[in-house]
């Protein structure tokens, strides 16, 4: 009996050494090399494989940064400055420094100033909904109000609003990725320069019709007027297509152009409550100009 | 036993209402609309501008490649102004707007009635003027009708096939053309046969055209070289493969082209603007059209110019009726529903169908069952359940792998559908994302 239990010792022990032995020398024979630099990276970022620096994961990002032993067009948005400063160190080159960004959505066609003028019964995506036609309104550039931007956001920064029928950024969730802008077909959402306290003053609107023809389909479109154009001390609002466009990163907020809008296309965020100009202010201003 | 394709299709209820209403000319508008892509292919380059003033069948836009089409005008006047205008697509797209004065043509036009039987060209010279004139596939695609007849090199056509199918349920556009104009699409399938180099010519018409088949079949005695073809009713036998394999028993490969087997398929729509554009000098500038509907007080086909609003075609039929849910651009199996009356027809509009609410709302939409129902009516031998589902998870590579590209939009799938899927619209939206991915590889 004793020897039946020494004998499966010894047995077993001899298997499990040979075992180790083969194994351990068929891993020194297929060993790959892998820069340990490589995980030290994967460590620092930020874990989300949300591919907003255009690589399919953080792991594939990691492997780019120290195959490229540079940062030259890599960056994550989500990790920020202070990430990229750490990548940097690890693999000894200097970092690019960005501004951080915040998605912005470039409509405002809530569901007031953006009447109905179709029925739509199709499949409940913007992108199918984009494939049939304009839209159920009479703008073709603004909100289908389906929602694939809050169905790719990672970081659930993004939720639809009922009322308004357009989706709404959570500016603290937001991390930038971009995941929004791939996916909107109308190419509604911009990476905006995210300001002090989060204010913006942004033009939340993309119709490229005429004036009179985008004021018909919505009377919050921009018309082209070239007003905010004109009064912009910094040149930061360009016009094209009959539509403007303000930069955020040459826009210094001094918010010159806001009360300039016909429409109140552009729109502001973050900023204290104006002084509420009085009917006779508004009287003495007419005087004065006339 | 009466010829047919063998993979799926389906019997939707024809409901050719408007088949006993003779063609009817529409008068001309007081304006009309133009758009700058009307075909597939290149934009047309517009060469004229605002307060020109232009005459019926003069050049407005010219034709930007190879692959392209030229546009006439319409209408005799004076041109309002190039700018966006609603096209069927349901977006805004460049188009010239005419306003109608005076009703002069230009010089060369023969604009009688008389047939002319006598082909005076060479082939060369049948192939430009089907160029100048524009021509463009009348029976939907809108593919240039003057690169279908360029062979390429090393290629030889066996077949001209002339697709007098009409399929497509309520539309009739194409059967009163035959019943009106058999001389003319013969004289018309002779020039293409000179055109082609080929020395048989196959008219195939579905058998629940009996009159036309009958006419057609009549005149073809006159004509050595083409026969009537009769064949069994079945959707969609007017798609161009499907049409081959049902006359020739020839298949086109997956991703081929017709002329890969040696046939070319024509419409009859486009054979009888190919008459019209050889022997009377006469572009494309109106079409026929069937606006109908149950609904609709006078179902009617309309030779109609191009550039005309749909809601005057409605008007002329009776009006739209009051319990409209839906108006179709198109049949209702292929068709578009358009999101208003302010769109012009253009080349490849074959019919106005107006469907009353209840019957144009789509059905709740339920969770698939794997019955493959839609697998067995795909007319192409496709799993029309797969490719949807990997259409709504945007899989793309995958969707290219089985074989996406190859689905020619007939929506057998979502008609036998018993769950009522949108089986199409995803399998369209990522045929399209394949489309150019597939470019972007160029």
């Amino acid at each position: 009996m004793v020897l039946v239990i020494f004998d499966t010792i010894v047995t077993l022990s001899g298997l499990g050494i040979a075992a180790a032995i083969v194994l351990y020398l068929v891993a020194w024979k297929f060993k790959v090399y892998e820069d340990p630099r490589i995980d030290k990276v994967e460590e620092i970022l930020p874990a989300a494989n949300c591919g907003g620096c255009g690589f399919a994961g953080c792991r594939n990002f990691a492997e780019a940064c120290v195959k490229q032993e540079g940062l030259d067009g890599l960056y994550c948005p989500v990790g920020g400055n202070e990430c990229m400063t750490n990548i940097a160190e690890i693999i000894g080159s200097s970092a690019i420094v960005k501004d951080a960004r915040v998605a912005v959505l470039l409509c405002n066609g809530i569901c007031e100033v953006r009447p109905k003028t179709s029925l739509y019964d199709g499949v409940s995506t913007c992108s199918i909904n984009a494939s049939l036609y304009g839209g159920d309104t009479g703008c073709q550039f603004g909100c289908l109000g389906h929602g694939d931007c809050v169905v790719v956001c990672d970081f659930e920064a993004l939720h639809m609003d009922a009322a308004t029928g357009l989706p709404v950024v959570n500016v603290e969730n937001c991390t930038a990725c971009g995941a929004c802008v791939t996916a909107c077909p109308k190419d509604l959402f911009e990476l905006r320069k995210r300001a002090k306290k989060d204010r913006k003053i942004y033009v939340a609107c993309k119709n490229e019709d005429k004036g009179g023809i985008a004021k018909k389909s919505c009377s919050a479109a921009c018309i082209g007027c070239n007003k905010c154009f004109k009064v912009c001390p910094f040149d930061a609002i360009t016009m094209n297509n009959n539509l403007a466009y303000i930069d955020s990163d040459k826009c210094r907020l001094c918010r010159k152009c806001v009360p300039e809008c016909p429409t109140n296309a552009i729109i502001e965020i973050g900023f204290p409550p104006k002084k509420e100009r009085t009917e006779q202010s508004e009287n003495e201003t007419i005087i004065k100009q006339n | 036993m009466l010829k047919t394709f063998t993979l799926g299709g389906v019997h939707p209820p024809e409901n050719k209402i408007s088949a006993t209403s003779k063609i009817v000319e529409m008068h001309t508008p007081k304006n009309v609309v133009v758009p700058l892509v009307q075909h597939l292919g290149a934009p047309a380059k517009s060469i004229v501008a605002k307060g020109d003033i232009v005459k019926t069948g003069q050049l407005i836009a010219q034709s930007s490649g190879f692959v392209s089409a030229n546009i006439h005008s319409p209408v005799s006047g004076k041109v309002l102004k190039i700018d966006k205008a609603l096209n069927s697509s349901g977006y805004k797209s460049d188009a010239i707007f005419i306003t109608v004065e005076g009703d002069e043509w230009v010089d060369n036009i023969d604009r009688t009635d008389k047939l002319i039987n006598e082909i005076k060209f060479s082939k060369q010279e049948i192939i430009s003027k089907i160029a100048d004139a524009g021509i463009v596939g009348l029976g939907g695609a809108t593919f240039p009708s003057h690169v279908k007849t360029t062979l390429p090199k090393g290629k030889k056509a066996d077949y001209l096939i002339i697709n007098g199918v009409e399929c497509e349920p309520y539309l009739t556009a194409d059967h009163l053309l035959m019943l009106e104009k058999t001389e003319e699409l013969f004289v018309g399938t002779e020039l293409l046969m000179k055109a082609l180099d080929v020395s048989k010519a196959i008219i195939g018409i579905e058998n629940n055209k009996s009159d036309a088949i009958k006419k057609m079949q009549e005149v073809s005695k006159k004509f050595n070289s083409i026969s009537v073809q009769p064949l069994k009713v079945k959707y969609p036998q007017g798609g161009e493969k499907q049409l081959i394999e049902a006359i020739t028993k020839r298949k086109v490969p997956s991703g081929g082209l017709p002329i890969d087997i040696g046939a070319v398929v024509f419409n009859v729509g486009s054979v009888y603007a190919i008459y019209e554009a050889v022997q009377k000098n006469k572009p494309l500038i109106d079409r026929i059209v069937t606006v109908t509907g149950k609904t609709l007080k006078s179902p009617s086909n309309f030779k109609v110019k191009i550039g005309t609003m749909i809601g005057e075609l409605i008007d002329m039929a009776g009006g739209l009726p009051e319990d409209t849910g839906k108006i179709i651009n198109g049949g209702p199996m292929m068709g578009k529903s358009v999101a208003s009356t302010e769109i012009p027809i253009v080349k490849g509009s074959s019919g106005i169908l107006i469907m009353p609410e209840n019957e144009s709302k789509r059905k709740e939409t339920e969770p698939c069952i794997r019955c493959s129902k839609c697998v067995g009516v795909c007319p192409m031998g496709l799993e029309p359940y797969l490719l949807s589902a990997l259409g709504e998870k945007s899989l793309f590579d995958r969707l290219e792998s089985d074989k996406v590209m190859d689905c020619i939009e007939c929506g057998s799938c979502s008609y036998v559908c018993p769950s009522g899927r949108p089986l199409l619209d995803y399998i369209r939206f990522g045929k399209t994302n394949v489309g150019k991915i597939i470019r972007s590889r160029k």
